[in-house]
């Protein structure tokens, strides 16, 4: 089990994490949502004993990162955001050198990335810096996977990556969780939280919400409605300035309306936007999803400088 | 600038493809791609990584040149006037060339000057968008001060300051958070409201639904063109996500 208590972390003047808790159970694929800047990296990097905390302490089952740092890194694999292997190594010689480092072969521990590893051992005597950021991802997995850890950390894996490559990258995490490894995984993507068992919203270096993502979405508190009309950009704008709006955005094919009132009439809505001249106007029941309840949680937070 | 463009009549597509290959040896990265985009459309431009996006990107931008095929931007053929088309055209990529060492009225300024705004046209424009975007006062930051959202606004503001014909989008919105992204695309409906046409890339596919039309390449090739609503009709689909990954899917995993 994973203890996070109370962990602070500052940079000069800017304070990346503050007074952060989380509890993550063995076995558990946890996700840590937030944009850039939000303080996931930092936050990982405490864990994983790269980073020493200013306030706090990080329990891995037994182990504080901070003084048993050597035990902590055998029962770790990272993957940081940025492609840190060899890229004059090929593939082969990486994973060797990997688990050569952590006093194992690749033989041993070869059942536990065999799935990932097959896709790109047709290319193992390529060197890592000639692969596309697909094969870089899965190369960058199985090394991190050679030692056979018990917790498994890793850094936006699917930022900047397509969607068919992102979609089969959050396969190979379940099949590993199925395997028992625990694992914390960062991402911007929003829409990646439903693959999780549980998520912490973070944005500013704090957790805004930290549950199952069903959990967080039933928390939502207001009325939200699906809205379109053959003018999107002039809808948004006039939503703006109805009396009932607490908050108005683009939300795909249409906009999410949030209402303050409880109670409340479609057809009022209707009108409203027909007396502004909008044809084609659909307003549909929508559940919200773990971005409106990220964009509801962290509204107030804007700011201009860094 | 505007009065460059007067040729352009209303109804003619404001970009036009006709059969646009382009070979690197023996690679062919676009495989004769047609389509056309409309004045003033949001047109989404999307594929899977090394589908060939980038590549008829910086055609289109006048960066490079097609191996054969006719394309015209704004007007200009990218054969014989690339520089027409850069005059005619603002650019804003993912990793955006703002200096960060100078303030964001000095970064406004200088591309100003790269865009032959006289220093009145300037002042007014820099003036009128920096109002709209409330950061009027804060003018005299330095661009490193500024968090990644504001950069990309900031970008984005600098890439259709002199209301060219086209701007183009590369990846504009990665790593931003919810908030911000969606400010961000609110700027792009603005300016094609103002009849700017918007040429995007994107990974979010929520924001592939923003766009009035969305082009899907795959290994070279246009596989799909239409508007959202009628992709997710045609391929039986709930999302762009899920048309996406039906289109994308069996290349990506051919070319691995």
């Amino acid at each position: 089990m994973i203890s996070i208590k109370n962990i602070s972390k500052s940079f000069e003047d800017i304070q990346a994490v503050k007074d952060v808790s989380i509890q993550i159970e063995e076995g558990e694929l946890f996700g840590l949502l937030g944009p850039d800047g939000a303080g996931k990296s930092t936050l990982l990097r405490m864990v994983n004993s790269l980073m020493i905390p200013d306030e706090g302490t990080i329990r891995l089952w037994d182990l504080d990162p901070v003084k048993d740092y050597k035990k902590v890194r055998y029962i770790i694999g990272y993957m940081p955001g940025k492609f840190s292997l060899y890229t004059d190594l090929t593939i082969e010689e990486n994973l060797e050198f990997f688990a050569t480092v952590f006093g194992t072969t690749v033989e041993e521990n070869y059942y536990l990335i065999k799935d990932i590893y097959q896709q790109i051992e047709p290319f193992k005597n390529r060197r890592a810096g000639k692969l596309s950021g697909g094969m870089k991802q899965k190369l960058a997995l199985s090394c991190a996977l050679i030692h056979k850890p018990k917790l498994l950390v890793l850094d936006e894996p699917t930022t900047g990556v397509d969607a068919v490559s992102r979609a089969e990258f959050w396969e190979m995490l379940q099949s590993l969780k199925e395997k028992g490894i625990t694992i914390i995984v960062s991402t911007p993507y929003m829409d990646e939280a439903q693959l999780c068992d549980r998520v912490a919203l973070m944005q500013g270096g704090e957790i805004h919400a930290c549950d199952k993502p069903a959990h967080i979405v039933q928390q939502f508190q207001y009325p939200i409605r699906g809205v379109k009309t053959s003018n999107i950009y002039k809808a948004l704008l006039d939503l703006r300035t109805y009396k009932s709006t607490h908050n108005v955005y683009p939300f795909g094919e249409f906009l999410h309306w949030v209402s303050k009132e409880q109670l409340f009439n479609d057809e009022e809505v209707i009108i409203f936007l027909k007396d502004r001249g909008h044809l084609n106007v659909q307003v549909r029941d929508i559940d919200p999803d773990i971005e409106d309840c990220f964009i509801e949680l962290t509204q107030f937070n804007e700011k201009i400088n860094a | 600038m505007h009065n460059q463009s007067h040729e352009i009549n209303s109804t003619e597509p404001i970009i036009k493809v006709d059969k646009l290959v382009k070979r690197f040896g023996n690679f062919e990265a676009n495989k004769s791609l047609c389509f056309h985009v409309d004045k003033g459309e949001i047109f989404g431009f999307l594929g899977a990584n090394g589908a060939g996006k980038t590549t008829a990107m910086r055609i289109l931008s006048g960066l490079s040149k097609p191996t054969s095929g006719e394309v015209w931007v704004a007007g200009f053929n990218v054969n014989t006037h690339p520089e027409s088309i850069k005059k005619n055209i603002g650019y804003m990529s993912q990793k955006f060339s703002l200096f960060e060492d100078l303030t964001i009225w000095e970064n406004m300024r200088f591309f100003s000057a790269v865009y032959s705004m006289s220093k009145k046209q300037f002042k007014e424009r820099g003036q009128e968008l920096l109002q709209e975007l409330g950061i009027w006062e804060e003018r005299n930051r330095m661009v490193h001060d500024l968090s990644l959202g504001w950069k990309q606004k900031l970008a984005f503001t600098v890439a259709i300051m002199h209301k060219p014909a086209i701007v183009f989008l590369d990846e504009p919105t990665s790593g931003v958070d919810p908030i911000t992204r969606r400010q961000f695309w609110e700027m792009i409906y603005e300016a094609s409201a103002e009849g700017i046409t918007v040429f995007v890339t994107t990974h979010y596919m929520d924001e592939a639904e923003y766009c009035n039309r969305v082009s899907i390449m795959v290994d070279g090739r246009i596989d799909a063109l239409d508007t959202p609503e009628n992709l997710k009709k045609q391929f039986n689909a709930l999302n762009m996500n899920e048309v996406f990954i039906k289109l994308a899917r069996p290349a990506v995993n051919s070319s691995q």
